[in-house]
């Protein structure tokens, strides 16, 4: 069995956002990590291989340093990573992404691919299903479990009101939830193998039935009007009252000029 | 291969009108739908055009007076067997055959768990851009500024979402393929008053279903059982965070909540610890709210919920740390200790509410 994982190097949002002074987003001073959704992606191919056997190919498109994320991928366990870099691929938006991504993946074996529901910088959970509409494959996002049958998958699928039992024949596409499972830690064996790792390098020339009109920024039918760090509404009050009985009468006393109360 | 390149501007031209993809689930039409109707709307006055909602299920043909209720101008119904619960595949199949078929200039779905599915199997189906989680929508030009050597496009939708975890904003357009289309947030455009009685041109279209390789099988599907009412409907929010300090300590919100005829939300650390559910959580992950009153206490600030809350009319921080950024967004911030502060002030506000 072969498992695709596409993961993402992205900046650390969660906890350590930086702000130059004039406060505004310091990306240079973030740390990158891989992407938490396409952690709980790889885990999940990880047990495959743990449990069946399974080969796991990371694959990533980005700048030649993504490599990194590459191998901190094999140092957990993955058996081989796919780097996509091309000056042309860049500025893509999710259609150019996915478009390249597919073009990619058509080159390689597969019985299923996972990638994660979104990246943390974008958002946007967009990438999984296009990939597996570009490859006609079935979908199944949001995906809580993942089991295998025979040759078909049984995914948990999450819903806002509650969740679906699924089952599709691979090959398939499956979206990953970080709440799927707590990922693995790199091993030292691991990390030894990262560096002797073979990481395999596709540039434009090496996709597969992608057509030029659809990669990269003027592939890509989303244009940025503007982009801005966030305006935030700014501080009102802010009051250190001497005891409870003066917090209470300051809220009131507010609540009543708003006629809340 | 999907291939897309531009369209040309004489096949632009033959894309008019606003649509709303009617999410329902269980013959029931959810909330974001109506939100989409009173967008789709604003919208399509703006291009003087009118709104379709797209109604996709199995046997909901009694819906169609509701969508009409809350402002749909024409309702297109696509009614088959192999629709009755949601599964990506007839439901995208559904979805791209009425945008290529009816041709619309601007398709709206829900960011929901249903349309960030939706949304992006379409798009790359019918070949157009898709923009995600919107929280703004506009009719302007594109690009903003008329550029030498560039044309500059008219009644353009621009799409404005956040990013980077909420740290940034972009306005994002989809000037040379139609239909232009994004998912918005739950819970941030307004719905229209409910007009009962009113009427839409109803279309019946059905493009045929032959499952294949897509259709994935549901074996199973299982429903939270929840009476919790939906925090997006509150007017007053007492949400608690972290520095509530236990599942137990959340009854002096409750109280609270209740003298104001309010509900109890939460940060996601609260979740995380367990004290709450999912579905009472504010922020990036969880729902977005903006009530009159939003009561912080205990909540650090953290950028993920603030992109959840800050557009409520008030906000009141109750913090220990006076370096809690909650304080950056708050109307109202108070650094003190909360298990002091909300019983006296659930007594106080008892105490007011019974002089009137």
């Amino acid at each position: 069995m072969k498992v695709i994982v596409c993961i993402k190097q992205v900046p650390d949002t969660k906890g350590g956002v930086q702000f130059n002074p004039d406060g505004t987003l310091n990306r240079a001073a973030m740390l990158t990590i891989m992407n938490p959704d396409d952690k709980a992606g790889l885990e999940a191919a990880l047990r495959l291989k743990d449990q069946y056997g399974a080969e796991v190919t990371v694959v990533t498109m980005g700048l030649p340093k993504a490599a990194d994320v590459l191998q901190e991928a094999i140092a957990m366990g993955a058996d081989k990573g796919v780097l996509i870099t091309d000056r042309v691929l860049g500025g893509a938006d999710t259609w150019a992404t996915s478009t390249t991504i597919a073009g990619a993946l058509r080159k390689l074996d597969y019985d299923l691919i996972i990638t994660g529901r979104q990246a943390i910088d974008g958002d946007t959970a967009q990438v999984g299903p296009q990939i597996a509409e570009h490859l006609g494959l079935p979908v199944i996002s949001y995906a809580q479990e993942i089991k295998v049958d025979g040759d078909s998958v049984i995914v948990k699928r999450q819903y806002d009101d509650g969740y679906h039992m699924l089952k599709a024949k691979m090959p398939c596409l499956i979206t990953a939830l970080s709440e799927l499972n707590e990922p693995r830690y790199m091993t030292p064996g691991g990390i030894f193998d990262a560096v002797n790792a073979e990481i395999t390098t596709f540039g434009r020339a090496d996709l597969v039935d992608v057509d030029d009109s659809n990669i990269g920024l003027k592939g890509s039918p989303t244009k940025i009007a503007k982009a801005s760090d966030k305006v935030r509404k700014g501080a009102g009050e802010k009051v250190v009252p001497d005891s409870p009985d003066e917090a209470v009468s300051y809220i009131v006393g507010k609540l009543k000029d708003k006629h809340i109360i | 291969m999907n291939k897309m390149g531009a369209m040309n501007a004489e096949d632009m031209k033959n894309y008019k009108g606003v649509f709303v993809f009617a999410q329902q689930v269980d013959n029931k039409l959810s909330g974001i739908s109506f939100e989409l109707i009173g967008e789709g709307k604003r919208l399509a006055e703006k291009l003087d055009t009118d709104v379709t909602a797209v109604l996709i299920g199995s046997d909901v043909k009694n819906l169609v007076d509701e969508l009409a209720a809350y402002g749909a101008d024409k309702v297109i119904v696509v009614d088959d067997p192999e629709l009755k619960d949601y599964r990506t595949e007839p439901y995208a199949h559904a979805l791209s055959s009425v945008i290529n078929e009816y041709k619309p200039e601007i398709m709206l779905v829900g960011a929901t768990a249903i349309g960030r599915d939706l949304g992006p199997t379409v798009s790359a189906r019918v070949a157009t851009g898709l923009t995600a989680d919107c929280t703004l929508l506009e009719i302007g030009d594109f690009p903003l500024v008329a550029l030498p050597n560039q044309e500059q496009k008219h009644n353009q939708l621009l799409m404005t979402r956040p990013a980077f975890g909420g740290n940034t904003i972009a306005t994002i357009a989809c000037p040379d393929n139609r239909p232009q289309m994004a998912t918005v947030r739950p819970g941030v455009m307004q719905k229209l008053e409910k007009v009962e009685g009113a009427k839409a041109e109803v279309i019946e279209y059905n493009p045929g279903f032959t499952p294949n390789n897509k259709y994935v099988e549901i074996l199973e599907i299982a429903k939270a059982v929840s009476d919790i009412k939906d925090i997006m409907d509150a007017k007053i929010l007492v949400s608690g965070g972290r520095g509530v300090g236990s599942a137990e300590n959340f009854k002096i919100l409750e109280d609270l909540a209740e003298v104001l005829g309010g509900q109890v939300s939460c940060s996601r650390a609260v979740v995380d610890s367990g004290w709450k559910p999912k579905e009472l959580q504010v922020g990036q992950t969880g729902k977005t709210v903006r009530p009159q009153l939003y009561f912080a206490i205990g909540i650090s600030g953290a950028i993920q919920h603030v992109a959840g809350m800050e557009e409520s009319d008030i906000i009141v921080a109750i913090n220990k740390d006076e370096d809690a950024p909650i304080f950056d967004v708050a109307d109202y911030g108070i650094v003190g200790d909360l298990n002091k502060i909300v019983p006296a002030l659930t007594e106080a506000i008892k105490a007011e509410m019974a002089n009137k």
